[in-house]
């Protein structure tokens, strides 16, 4: 007998569609069979079908995170594909990208391939990864893109820096035309970032420590822009954090080119003046701004032109971060609060109602990857989250399962509980 | 007032009150440098650690001699003679000597906010000796004690801090307690050791030394810390010392009764003249002097507050 899932009474929220209406959801062999109000179950009891029902909660297409760093290979005790994945689909992630800043670099289609299989005996979320761009993300030499991309790679970044050389820049962006393939890049002019470890500004003045300019951003991002005029490949401009940003890929998008763009919820949500006590957990790059940058961002999303949020989750050990702010590493571990970041940061001040967030959330960041996902369409893969909207909890970073605790979110009390998530038809998460 | 901090991180935190009350403390320590027998009894039976990451002399002798004069035992830590070198962090490093019951720590690092780290991860006193660029506040102290003493009060003074100041502690310290006590102050260098929105301090900023030199009470010209200038931030030394040298030609257009600071180690020649040091203006030893005295105070204050919390 076939297998089958049926979601009864939930709002159900598919952009993709513009459908939000209260109505069910049946699953069958793992693919949306149908999507109507009132689906019969015809009183079928056995262990091949379940009913969930869904009163009062959300029923969205599988959240997608386009920005994660699940450390392996190399820093398997920060992190590994398998507890990154646990914490993504109790996040309500159904999808996430790695980036390829491992140990060794994700470089060729044999590493491609190893992201996938740990993933495949974790048997949590789906998990993408994206290639270097270039050799040891060294911005000097041309990674393989193309056996990466056969072997299923989602798109090139040096993630964790950006490619400083123009003309690497400029040649990695004309050899991606060959393929159907998102450039995406760290912007950060390293020279002007110098040895910063927090925003340049009032606040790293008095706590005397170095600071990175928004111009770091806005130098490498400008230019970038200037080079995809020239080549016109797909360009996602990873986690923006200033308003200048905000103002160049406004212009950029106005003048028609092919450019996406995500913002990391720290962003929305944090300043550097959160660094003050040197907390280390609020150590990340690119670093927290000040509160004008976070309205533009917040205004960016409101005005559409934030393609994806991503979370940029960044896990690190406690003892790495138990260092002066100077010498800590970069990162904040937040995939497993996420959504109730974001909607703290976004639909409670009323920037985005439920299904422009699940937009931001689905629909657009696979568009953004070129992935077949984020919708509840009929026939498609059945991945799928519930979403309790309105029941408040508390972060508690002892209770992640993602191995770091890094996360300066500790504490806060957010809405937007995941109840489940489904993943190819089959339940991998439940509250 | 009553003195509760158990830490002296910075300047910027203290009230003018608190200030003041450290260096009237020291007011009566600096006697007992003069006396016959050199030593006191407070802190008898503590134990203080000069735990320093970044070479120094003047301050960590100053320290050691401070907590010699008020009888405590004093362990010396540098970078070079211990297992920092092999990896250890900062925090198992602190843990490791509190370990062996040590009371005060004094810390100096180069990372800025390093000894408001470690205040919060271990249970002894820790005095700031300088946290990268962040703060240096006995030197901030011992700046005002020294005006202070000449002067007779740092109110109305106009007052101007001169060269690196992007990359340095003591001028942050310095502004901190000197604004508190109502000077004035301008800092004076080159747009490129500025630090970021210097314009949302509570100074003035001028990149004209021949400007404010007529204008000011006191001077304290920085050391041009070589190890911390990245890149290039000016063309060449004599371009810079043309422009922010303290020379003798300089010093004629300035108050006959100027006051001539600096922090040490004199980098001669070139943010000073030898001639300007040396001069009748100078206090650049009654500084070193008057640091004994302000450590003594400050040794002394952290370990009372200390000892009241066990109380």
């Amino acid at each position: 007998m076939n297998s089958g899932l049926l979601i009864k009474n939930g709002r159900v929220i598919d952009p993709a569609n513009g459908l939000d209406q209260k109505c069910d959801v049946s699953i069958v062999e793992g693919i949306i069979a149908e999507v109507r109000e009132k689906i019969a179950d015809r009183g079928r009891r056995d262990c091949n079908f379940a009913v969930i029902d869904a009163s009062g909660k959300l029923v969205v297409p599988g959240l997608i995170d386009i920005h994660v760093h699940f450390r392996e290979p190399g820093d398997e005790e920060e992190e590994t594909i398998a507890s990154g994945s646990a914490a993504a689909v109790a996040a309500g992630f159904t999808s996430v990208v790695c980036m390829p800043n491992t140990s060794p670099v994700i470089q060729n289609e044999t590493d491609v391939e190893y992201v996938h299989r740990k993933a495949r005996q974790a048997r949590k979320s789906h998990v993408y990864t994206m290639g270097a761009i270039t050799k040891g993300l060294e911005g000097i030499e041309l990674a393989e893109m193309g056996f990466m991309a056969q072997a299923g790679a989602v798109g090139f970044t040096d993630d964790g820096r950006g490619v400083q050389d123009p003309a690497v820049m400029l040649r990695a962006l004309k050899y991606a035309t060959m393929f159907d393939v998102v450039i995406a890049q760290h912007c950060q002019d390293d020279r002007i970032a110098g040895k910063g470890v927090m925003n340049a500004g009032y606040q790293s003045t008095i706590l005397g420590l170095p600071g990175i300019d928004p111009l770091a951003e806005e130098a490498i991002l400008w230019r970038d822009i200037q080079l995809i005029k020239k080549t016109k490949v797909r360009y996602h401009a990873q986690h923006i954090s200033t308003a200048g940003a905000v103002e160049l890929i406004r212009a950029a998008k106005n003048d028609g080119l092919p450019m996406t763009c995500e913002v990391a919820p720290h962003h929305l949500l944090l300043t550097e003046e959160c660094c003050d006590e040197y907390d280390t957990n609020f150590k990340v790059n690119p670093p927290l701004r000040g509160q004008k940058d976070v309205d533009a961002l917040r205004q960016a999303v409101a005005d559409g032109l934030v393609d994806a949020l991503a979370s940029d989750h960044a896990p690190h050990l406690q003892s790495e971060k138990e260092l002066e702010f100077l010498a800590a590493p970069f990162g904040i571990a937040s995939l497993e609060c996420a959504l109730g970041l974001y909607i703290k940061a976004l639909i409670k001040p009323g920037i985005l109602d439920w299904p422009g967030l699940i937009h931001l959330m689905t629909e657009k960041p696979a568009k953004v990857i070129g992935i077949d996902k984020g919708t509840l369409g009929i026939g498609k893969r059945a991945d799928v989250t519930v979403i309790d909207p309105e029941t408040e909890y508390k972060i508690d970073v002892d209770k992640f399962r993602s191995k770091s605790r890094n996360c300066p979110y500790h504490g806060w009390t957010v809405k937007g509980k995941v109840e489940k998530t489904i993943v190819g038809g089959e339940i991998r998460f439940e509250a | 007032m009553k003195w509760h901090r158990k830490h002296l991180l910075g300047l910027r935190e203290l009230s003018a009150e608190e200030i003041g009350y450290i260096l009237d403390t020291a007011v009566g320590f600096e006697q007992v440098s003069t006396r016959s027998v050199k030593k006191a009894p407070p802190l008898r039976g503590k134990v203080v650690v000069n735990l320093f990451f970044e070479d120094s002399t003047r301050t960590r002798n100053s320290f050691a001699l401070a907590a010699n004069r008020l009888s405590a035992d004093i362990i010396e830590f540098t970078k070079k003679s211990s297992s920092v070198s092999k990896g250890e962090t900062l925090l198992d490093t602190a843990r490791n000597l509190e370990a062996m019951g040590i009371d005060i720590v004094v810390v100096r690092h180069n990372a800025g906010g390093a000894s408001r780290f470690l205040s919060r991860n271990i249970k002894a006193c820790v005095i700031n000796a300088g946290d990268g660029f962040c703060e240096h506040p006995t030197q901030g102290l011992l700046d005002v004690y020294t005006i202070r003493k000449i002067k007779g009060t740092l109110d109305g003074l106009k007052i101007a801090i001169v060269g690196d100041v992007a990359h340095s502690r003591v001028a942050r310290s310095d502004m901190w307690a000197m604004t508190k006590l109502g000077a004035e102050v301008t800092f004076v260098g080159p747009p490129t050791l500025m630090p970021a929105q210097a314009e949302r301090l509570p100074v003035k900023v001028s990149y004209c030394l021949d400007e404010v030199v007529e204008k000011v009470d006191v001077i304290n010209m920085l050391r041009i810390q070589f190890e911390r200038l990245g890149g290039n931030p000016f063309p060449s030394i004599r371009e810079y010392s043309h422009y922010f040298g303290l020379t003798a030609e300089r010093m004629k257009r300035a108050k006959g009764d100027i006051l001539v600071m600096h922090p040490g180690p004199i980098n001669r020649g070139l943010e000073i003249e030898s001639e300007v040091a040396d001069g009748r203006n100078s206090v650049i030893l009654e500084q070193v002097t008057n640091g004994l005295a302000v450590r003594m105070a400050v040794l002394f204050l952290v370990n009372q507050a200390a000892a009241q919390r066990i109380d």
